[in-house]
């Protein structure tokens, strides 16, 4: 008779898994990414193979020389985090500085706190802002759209549509004349703009999103109310003063916010635990994004948004629990 | 038909109830039985046998020690042979009386015939007599000794007997063929219990994957007054019972008290059958209904079993190999407890032998990814990731603060868990160790 295995109950386990949850993610990625490759052509396709790889290496390098234990990099996390850089840069960004990025998003950002499960901030956009601030030029010269490009020759390079209003006003331009130079808005939703390579089309993006919460990947909370609080400020805004503030569907479908709300806040190791601090969670970021959008120096503020709001993560944790059975709420 | 559930937390693993259309089969009278001392939660009984001592079915063989204590009766005729260790589902050696047995002699004045009795005459007082002396404990799992749910302490009152019909562990088919095969035996269950405690109404809660058990039932509760069948939503733990009063009637139970203070007494729908063959047949507690299942075995199916049967016996018979790497479970895939051997005896709270022959093996351990769905699934509103962690660092100041004491043990969390964490093996952990931190602060005081 062959031995009897124990173990304490539950006896069944759910077929999900880490590795699945990241291919999950990286899988509806993939019209986002198809869309950005369609827009920015091979430059952006060898960025994004560049980030991913040099992800995963450093990730390797450093389980397997530093902290001498057994690589992990089969659970896709680095993997991940290699794609998310890619698209929070502009396309034509020099290949090495992609690479610097990888080592600070992994190295310092993720496994210096102890790898996976266990980094405070989402790697890959510690990753992004250190390379805003040591490559301001390279980081914000974004190439103009230019469809099917194949070739890597230097790209016509222009503002994104929130630099060009950001600046545009600062300069006293009227938001009419700012408005007539970008194109309408079905354009600018399907990703006919310059930015990053990921963020661009909103709609693209907003299918990945719609697959995740199909396979229960992440939940409603942190988009919805990261997206609406930031749709509902704006909004506000620009009903107090439609000639300086423009109006919320712009910002909806400009920038960051859609690959931030969808991508980066629900980033399971930083984002709360508790369905409660999500949402403040997402209230948080979807009004500092706005703030930075409107009154900062910066005509984007979705990373910063993230990152100051992954900082107040364990505050949450600490502060809404979720509600208990049997106990009467005081 | 709107279905009711539980508000917070659940899972829904795979259902696989394969022997749900197989009728309860009568098991043949082993021919060694060992019967445990420990049958009951609370304290064991004491054994009122000697070795040499002629029993037969129905005779008492232990007797009850203790408030919170049930007696024994002897589930087979024979000749006590002995009375030794033996090793049952928790893997302990606990004592257990053997009875070598002869024939199939039952005591004088038990009714073993199926003609059912319908008409009431015991009082209030006669069936909680009679539901002690029987030895009936709570046959959903957890075996409280029945009697003390239905002696209502001063200041409460009991409104509603919530009678358990869920089955909502996977596999498990013992309560669904119940109700199919004896439901006017459980609907005048029910009513000994409603006299019994004083409730004044029954509410029946069936999962909607019994649509057959739901129609019956609530075809035959017309017949009764006062009896009420619902249909839940199928959602793990629905079963638990602060989970089923708040399905069923809206009340929470508070953390720490007894459903009696929401006025409710919750009962299984096999403990309502036990009561009914104790009252109106006056027989006791000797046999149950087993469900052996498992997708390995040949022919699982569903058995009228006798207490102190092997249940290796019971394996065999449903074409178990012993040759596969397995692991056999005492009870469900959720909350069951895997066994050292098959060879243990059956007790008064088998409902379910699971042989487990692919995923023997727990996934592997990875990180925790912070995903929170623990958080989500717990039907107490706990933190498991919280629980476990501070339990692995034996911060007990943490868990008790978090209520760890609160958990029901369900295994969601665990079960939900991507990274595979073993959450409930510390959590459990963790209770133990902030209970007995608890219990000794109480008695310094």
């Amino acid at each position: 008779m062959s031995m009897l295995t124990i173990s304490g109950s539950p006896h069944v386990h759910t077929d999900d898994s880490v590795q699945k949850i990241m291919r999950g993610v990286i899988i509806s990625l993939i019209p986002a990414a198809l869309v950005s490759f369609y827009f920015f052509g091979l430059p952006a396709i060898i960025l994004t193979l560049v980030s991913i790889l040099s992800c995963v290496a450093v990730e390797y390098l450093i389980q397997r020389f530093v902290m001498k234990e057994k690589p992990s990099v089969t659970d896709g996390s680095a993997a991940l985090t290699g794609l998310l850089l890619a698209f929070n840069v502009p396309a034509n960004l020099p290949i090495w500085m992609i690479v610097v990025g990888a080592i600070v998003s992994i190295g310092i950002a993720k496994m210096s706190f102890g790898g996976l499960g266990k980094n405070p901030f989402n790697p890959a956009l510690v990753g992004r802002v250190f390379m805003l601030i040591s490559f301001p030029v390279q980081m914000t010269s974004w190439p103009k759209p230019t469809e099917l490009s194949m070739t890597l020759s230097d790209a016509v390079t222009g503002p994104t549509p929130l630099g060009l209003v950001s600046e545009g006003l600062k300069k006293g331009e009227t938001m009419q004349t700012l408005m007539n130079q970008l194109p309408d808005y079905i354009n600018l939703a399907m990703g006919n703009m310059g930015g990053s390579i990921g963020e661009v089309s909103a709609v693209a993006l907003l299918l990945g999103g719609l697959f995740m919460l199909y396979k229960k990947i992440i939940t409603w909370h942190i988009p919805v109310a990261f997206i609406g609080s930031a749709l509902i400020f704006a909004g506000i805004m620009h009903l107090v003063n439609p000639d300086h503030y423009i109006d919320p569907l712009f910002h909806l479908i400009t920038g960051g916010l859609m690959l931030g709300a969808l991508y980066m806040a629900t980033d399971m190791v930083t984002s709360p635990m508790s369905v409660t601090g999500m949402l403040i969670f997402g209230v948080g970021c979807g009004v500092i994004t706005i703030l930075i959008r409107l009154f900062g120096a910066y005509p984007e503020g979705v990373s910063f948004a993230i990152l100051i709001m992954n900082a107040v993560v364990p505050l949450l944790n600490k502060a809404f629990k979720p509600g208990r059975f049997g106990v009467v709420k005081k | 038909m709107r279905l009711k559930t539980f508000k917070i937390g659940g899972v829904h693993p795979p259902e696989n109830k394969i022997t749900a259309h197989k009728a309860i089969e009568s098991f043949p009278v082993p021919t060694l039985a060992r019967v445990m001392l420990h049958q009951n939660l609370g304290v064991a009984s004491v054994a009122t046998v000697g070795k040499g001592d002629e029993v037969k079915v129905g005779q008492v063989i232990a007797r009850q020690e203790g408030f919170i204590s049930s007696s024994i009766h002897s589930p087979v005729s024979g000749i006590v042979t002995k009375i030794e260790e033996c090793v049952d589902a928790s893997g302990y050696r606990k004592p257990a009386i053997f009875i070598e047995t002869k024939g199939d002699e039952w005591l004088e004045g038990i009714d073993t015939t199926s003609a059912l009795v319908t008409e009431i005459k015991a009082s209030k007082e006669e069936i909680i007599k009679k539901v002690t002396e029987m030895g009936i404990v709570g046959l959903g799992g957890a075996t409280f000794p029945s009697q003390v749910k239905l002696m209502v302490p001063e200041g409460n009152k009991a409104e509603y007997i919530i009678i358990n019909g869920v089955e909502c562990e996977p596999y498990l088919t013992s309560d669904h063929r119940l109700m199919l095969e004896r439901p006017h035996e459980i609907m005048i269950g029910v009513q000994l219990l409603m006299k019994a405690s004083g409730a004044s109404k029954a509410l029946i809660g069936i999962e909607a994957n019994k649509p057959d058990a739901i129609d019956l039932l609530t075809k035959v509760a017309q017949e009764y007054t006062n009896i009420e069948v619902y249909g839940l939503k199928v959602k793990y733990p629905q079963g638990g019972e602060k989970q089923l009063i708040k399905a069923l009637t809206g009340r929470e139970v508070p953390s720490g008290k007894l459903p009696i203070s929401v006025g409710c007494i919750v009962n299984n729908v096999g403990t309502a059958f036990a009561v009914y063959e104790a009252v109106q047949k006056n027989k006791p507690l000797v046999e149950r209904v087993v469900t052996i299942t498992g997708k390995g075995l040949k022919e699982p199916g569903n058995f009228m079993v006798r207490i102190g049967t092997s249940i290796a016996d019971l394996l065999a018979h449903c074409g178990y190999n012993a040759e596969h790497e397995a692991k056999i479970v005492s009870g469900g895939p959720m909350m069951g407890k895997a066994v050292t051997t098959p060879d243990i005896p059956m007790v008064k709270g088998t409902s379910g032998i699971l042989v487990i022959e692919e995923g023997v093996e727990r996934v592997a351990i990875e990180p925790c990814i912070r995903c929170g769905r623990c958080t989500r699934v717990c039907p107490m509103g706990l933190e498991p990731y919280l629980l476990a962690m501070a339990s692995s660092k034996k911060m007990y100041d943490i868990t008790e603060a978090n209520a760890v004491m609160d958990c029901i043990e369900c295994g969601s969390c665990h079960y939900i868990c991507p990274a595979g964490r073993p959450l409930l093996d510390y959590v459990r952990l963790g209770k133990s160790e902030t209970g007995k931190i608890m219990r000794s602060r109480k008695s310094v005081q």
